[in-house]
């Protein structure tokens, strides 16, 4: 493994730790306003490491627990695309003919879709089910994988293993579950380095416009509007959320990066 | 080419048409509706209301009146904006959204492609790496968060641009919603352009040309930059959604007129038809850059036209 991909590793550990124990770590719950304290203190200021936003809020709890959310979120969100992608890639694949036809016919057709404007309508209409609207974004955000799937399990049908199987009368369910899924992973875990901060961006994004986590809860995203809304008075409101969130990302495209070129073998002679 | 052309355009219709009704149902299913107000309107004047805009008939015939509406070409009456109807408010936006889009779409194809170029011709080398550190620190931070970082920088701190703001469209006015816009497509661009120049310059022809003298700067013109350009081209479809995605904060950032604003106001007003005609709008836009993009792509690759 690079260096690149071992000081990436370091950083998502690092910044996963903070979001789990930063909450506990920080002497300021992170919705409790110091009354003591100048309200939208710079970082360093009377005890608060980060600073605090215009609202007299610890930034530091502030940024680890909307880091909380933000990740918690990205992961149920990945899950549930990891879950429907691998599904229906390995089933067109496998079953190949008119059935992988229709399939994929129907992941070409929703890839043409501007599938950000129907997420906005979702959130419309799931309001504050947080967990229910980044279920459904898992359910539009399948498509890469559905593809690179079908892909591979193309080439894993025409494995010897596989015949092997056929002929002792394994049934393709079993076959499916047993020899195709498992070979899969490593290129699954691949992609999903890839949907991972797709999905931070698409809860940033909503959060941002102020339709995805609302207050008294946070995000990353959250943060950001809110930093950005009172930028000329605590400009580190959005520094510091910004910061965490392209470290995130930062980490999460780098080691993607690593990952996929280890994964091709076309690029193995020069890395 | 033509039929394939005009297969092309049909195959379109039903996509817009799964669109359209995915929108359609999805915004009729949230909760509320265009005439809720803190302030309640009498039973009797809500119920003419609703009835004026058919929103006392089953949901199935509004759809039936909305598509029928789309067919004579008519997108509605807007329920948010009263006496306006959904065509002119786009008709309205469009223009700045467009020029915005239009700019922002070039400056991050001539930026990406020059420096993924370079940094390809360098590779290993330290323009290389600095280029492409940038390139990745550019696809992780996104626009909405790059767009309030330079207004800091350039209009808070500096005073050199303005913060927001759109009067009559002025240059200055335009700078830094464009660059922001702009920004994480010139990495995405950047990247993709190195990685396919790389693989371009270790094909053999690209060996032949240089053996037979021919100096770096002419093989990289005249051979090599067409087919690397190929991949650039069919991300330009993925580049044009995000751009319009990005358009709808950067346009509320920057306090712009455009359509952005109109669709998450509209959604959240539940203003239906101003909804479904900026879907419809954005939704057509993209199916027919992708189309105008697989076209090039038959006119540049003649190995696509014969498939």
């Amino acid at each position: 493994m690079s260096r690149a991909a071992v000081a990436a590793v370091v950083l998502l550990a690092l910044i996963a730790l903070l979001a789990l124990l930063g909450p506990w770590l920080s002497p300021w719950p992170y919705d409790a306003i110091d009354f003591d304290g100048p309200w939208g203190a710079p970082p360093g200021a009377a005890g608060h490491w980060l600073g605090t936003d215009e609202l007299g809020r610890d930034l530091f709890a502030r940024a680890c627990q909307g880091g909380r959310i933000s990740l918690a979120v990205a992961l149920a969100a990945t899950a549930v695309s990891l879950l429907i992608g691998v599904a229906w890639g390995a089933v067109a694949g496998y079953a190949g003919g008119w059935l992988d036809a229709l399939m994929m016919r129907i992941v070409d057709v929703l890839y043409a879709l501007p599938f950000m404007f129907l997420v906005i309508l979702l959130t419309v209409l799931f309001g504050r089910h947080l967990l229910l609207l980044f279920l459904a974004i898992g359910a539009v955000n399948w498509l890469d994988m559905a593809r690179i799937v079908r892909g591979q399990t193309l080439s894993l049908r025409r494995r010897e293993f596989v015949d092997a199987a056929v002929v002792a009368g394994v049934p393709p369910r079993r076959i499916l579950r047993r020899h195709i899924v498992p070979n899969l992973l490593g290129v699954v875990a691949a992609y999903a380095t890839v949907t991972v901060p797709q999905v931070i961006l698409i809860e940033s994004f909503l959060s941002f416009l102020g339709l995805g986590v609302q207050e008294p809860a946070t995000s990353w995203g959250a943060l950001l509007s809110d930093g950005a809304h009172a930028i000329e008075t605590t400009p580190w409101g959005l520094v510091v959320p910004a910061l965490f969130l392209a470290a995130t990302l930062l980490a999460l495209n780098l080691l993607g990066d690593t990952l996929r070129d280890a994964l091709d073998p076309r690029r193995g002679e020069w890395r | 080419m033509l039929s394939l052309a005009l297969r092309r355009l049909l195959g379109a219709v039903p996509t817009l048409l799964l669109l359209l009704t995915l929108a359609f149902f999805l915004m009729h299913a949230a909760p509320g509706g265009p005439f809720d107000a803190e302030r309640s309107l009498p039973p009797q004047i809500e119920a003419a209301l609703r009835a004026q805009y058919q929103l006392d008939q089953p949901l199935w015939r509004q759809y039936l009146h909305y598509l029928g509406g789309l067919l004579r070409g008519d997108l509605g009456p807007s329920f948010q904006y009263g006496g306006f109807s959904v065509a002119e408010l786009i008709g309205s936006g469009a223009p700045v959204s467009f020029r915005l889009g239009a700019a922002a779409l070039l400056l991050a194809l001539l930026l990406g492609v020059v420096l993924g170029s370079a940094a390809a011709l360098q590779r290993g080398g330290w323009l290389d790496r600095v280029l492409m550190t940038f390139a990745l620190a550019g696809i992780s931070v996104p626009a909405y968060v790059v767009a309030p970082l330079l207004v800091l920088l350039f209009a808070v701190t500096l005073h050199w641009l303005p913060a927001g703001g759109w009067s009559a469209g002025g240059v200055s006015d335009a700078v830094l919603p464009v660059i922001s816009l702009a920004l994480p497509q010139v990495a995405a661009i950047a990247r993709l352009s190195r990685a396919s120049m790389i693989e371009v310059l270790s094909a053999p022809y690209i060996r032949t040309a240089r053996a037979k003298g021919l100096p770096l700067r002419l093989v990289v013109w005249r051979h090599a930059l067409k087919p690397a350009l190929l991949p650039v081209l069919s991300y330009l479809g993925p580049a044009a959604a995000g751009l319009v995605t990005g358009s709808v904060v950067i346009e509320q950032v920057f306090g712009i007129p455009g359509i952005g604003r109109y669709f998450v106001q509209g959604a959240l007003n539940r203003d239906y038809t101003l909804v479904l005609g900026v879907v419809l709008f954005y939704g057509a836009l993209i199916v027919l850059f992708n189309f105008l993009v697989d076209m090039l792509y038959g006119v540049l690759d003649p190995r696509v036209r014969s498939a």
